[in-house]
C-alpha cells in the first residue's frame, strides 16, 4: 500500500472513530426511516448512495442521525456490445458514515469477444464531514462527504480464464478516493452535486487499474445536475470523466440522463439512458457509443 | 471533445452554486432572524399559496394531519393548538411574502427544552407536505417555503 493510500485510510478510520465516539445514548436501536424522501440517494453501480455512475455526499439510506438505514439494489445497464449487472447493499450508520459492497458482473454479449465474463467486488466507505444537503438552504456551503472504493477485480472467465491483467492493466485491484459536494437548492428545486475522485482504475475497475499509457492515480471531476419534479420524481443527467490509462481501450467519458421515482422510503427505481463512450473498441469496432438503457432497483429501510 | 465537455460542465455546476449560493444570501441579508429567514421580495409566493384564504386551508389541515401522525401526535397533547395554528398562519404569510408579521417567538426559544429529534421535524415536514398537496400548492412553490423552514432544523431540533 502507497504511503499516500495508507494515510486516507488512517484519516478515515480516526473519522469514524470520533463518529462513534461522539454517539449518545440517544441513538435508537430501530432504524428510524426519519430521513426526507429521496434524500439517501439512488445506488451508485460501484455502491455508493448517488446517482448511478458517481457517488453523491448524501448518505445512504432513511436513518437520521439518531439511527441507521440500509438497502440493497439491482442494476442492469445494457449498451450494444455489453451488459453489466450490478448487486449490492449500503448502510448508513447516523447519516454520517456509509458502508457498501457492491459486485460487478460485466460480459460482453456481441461480436469476437461475445462470452467474455469479467467480475468485480467494491468495498465502499463514505464519511459526510460537514454541511447539510437539506438544511442548509440559508448557506452557500454544500454538504461534503469524503470516501473511497476498494476495488478487487476477479479477472476473466467464459472464452478465458486469466487475471485481467491480461488485457494490459497492471494491477488487479485498486483504491479510488473522492471528495462529494453535494447541495439541494429547494427554492429552484435542483440538486447539484460534484465529485472529484482520485483513480487509476480501466472502466472503473471492470479492465483493471494502471495500463501502458498511464499507471499512476489521476484526479477525475464527476457532476451531476437534477430537477426535483416532486418529492417522488427526480430528473436528472451526470456526467463522470475517466483516466485513458490502456492503448488498447480508447476509455471515454460516461454519461447518462436518467428518472429516479420514489413511491416510498421502501423503494425506488431508476431507469435511465447511458452513454460509457468505448468500450475494447479494437474488439467491438465501436468506438464512441457504447449506448443503453439503465434500470436500478432499490430496496431499503 | 472529453476535456471540453469535462470543462464545460464544470464550470456550469461551479456557476451553478455560486450563482444560487449568491442569490440566496443576498435574499436573506436583509432579514437575518430566523423567523424571517429568506424573507420574499414579492408576494408571488404568497399568491400561489392561494393568498391568506389558500395559507389558512394549508395550515389547518397541516394542524389535522399532524395531530393525527402517530410519530408526532403526542407533541401536541398539551398545546394550544389554535394558538399554535395563528402563528403559524403569520409565519407562513411572512415567509412568503404576504402582509403578515410573525408575533411568535423565535424558533429556538419556542422549541427550547423539547427535546425534538431530527425524525420528528422530518415528520413535521412530510405532514406539511401532504397538506400542501392536498391544497393543490404546486411542487416548485411547496419546496420554495421548505426552503425557507428548512434552516430552522437547526434552531428546532435540539436531541
Amino acid at each position: 500500500m502507497k504511503p499516500i493510500h495508507f494515510k486516507a485510510f488512517t484519516i478515515i478510520a480516526a473519522l469514524l472513530a470520533s463518529t462513534f465516539a461522539s454517539a449518545d445514548d440517544t441513538v435508537t436501536a430501530m432504524p428510524d426511516m426519519g430521513k426526507l424522501l429521496a434524500t439517501g440517494g439512488v445506488s451508485s453501480v460501484e455502491g455508493a448512495g448517488g446517482g448511478g455512475i458517481t457517488p453523491w455526499a448524501l448518505i445512504a439510506g432513511y436513518g437520521t442521525r439518531d439511527s441507521f438505514g440500509a438497502n440493497v439494489h439491482y442494476t442492469d445497464l445494457s449498451t450494444q456490445d455489453f451488459r453489466l449487472d450490478t448487486y449490492g447493499a449500503a448502510v448508513g450508520i447516523m447519516d454520517r458514515v456509509e458502508l457498501s459492497v457492491a459486485k460487478q458482473d460485466f460480459k460482453s454479449t456481441k461480436g469476437p469477444l461475445n462470452g467474455l465474463d469479467i467480475k468485480q467486488e467494491i468495498y465502499g466507505i463514505k464519511v459526510k464531514l460537514i454541511g447539510d444537503a437539506v438544511y442548509d438552504q440559508n448557506s452557500w456551503l454544500p454538504q461534503i462527504a469524503i470516501g473511497a472504493e476498494y476495488k478487487d477485480n476477479k479477472g476473466l472467465s467464459g472464452l478465458i480464464n486469466a487475471p485481467i491483467t491480461a488485457l494490459g492493466a497492471k494491477r488487479t485491484s485498486g483504491t479510488d478516493y473522492y471528495v462529494s459536494a453535494t447541495k439541494i437548492f429547494l427554492d429552484q428545486s435542483i440538486l447539484a452535486n460534484v465529485t472529484i475522485r482520485d483513480t487509476n482504475a480501466n472502466q472503473m475497475g471492470l479492465l483493471g487499474f494502471g495500463g501502458d499509457l498511464n499507471n499512476s492515480h489521476k484526479m477525475e471531476f464527476e457532476g451531476s445536475l437534477a430537477y426535483l419534479i416532486d418529492k417522488n420524481w427526480v430528473l436528472g443527467t451526470e456526467y463522470r470523466d475517466k483516466p485513458h490509462n490502456l492503448a488498447a481501450d480508447n476509455e471515454k467519458a460516461y454519461y447518462d440522463v436518467f428518472l429516479a421515482w420514489f413511491p416510498t422510503k421502501n423503494f425506488s427505481v431508476t431507469l435511465a439512458y447511458a452513454n460509457l463512450g468505448s468500450i475494447a473498441a479494437p474488439e467491438t469496432k465501436n468506438n464512441s457509443n457504447q449506448t443503453g438503457a439503465y434500470l436500478s432497483l432499490q430496496a431499503g429501510f | 471533445m472529453n476535456r471540453i465537455a469535462q470543462s464545460i460542465l464544470a464550470v456550469a455546476l461551479t456557476g451553478l452554486f455560486s450563482t444560487i449560493a449568491l442569490a440566496q444570501n443576498q435574499a436573506s441579508i436583509p432579514s437575518a432572524s430566523s423567523a424571517t429567514m429568506g424573507a420574499e421580495t414579492t408576494d408571488q409566493l404568497f399568491q400561489d399559496f392561494g393568498g391568506k384564504a389558500g395559507i389558512g386551508k394549508v395550515v389547518d389541515d397541516f394542524l389535522t394531519i399532524w395531530q393525527a401522525d402517530p410519530r408526532i401526535s403526542k407533541r401536541l397533547t398539551d398545546a394550544d393548538v389554535e394558538r399554535l395554528g395563528l402563528m403559524l398562519k403569520e409565519q407562513f404569510t411572512q415567509l412568503t411574502g404576504g402582509p403578515a408579521t410573525y408575533s411568535g417567538k423565535d424558533m429556538k426559544a419556542a422549541h427550547d427544552g423539547m427535546g425534538i429529534r431530527n425524525a420528528e421535524f422530518n415528520a413535521l415536514a412530510e405532514d406539511l407536505q401532504l397538506s400542501m398537496g392536498k391544497n393543490g400548492v404546486s411542487s416548485r412553490s411547496q419546496n420554495r417555503l421548505l426552503a425557507k423552514l428548512a434552516p430552522m432544523q437547526h434552531a428546532i431540533v435540539t436531541k
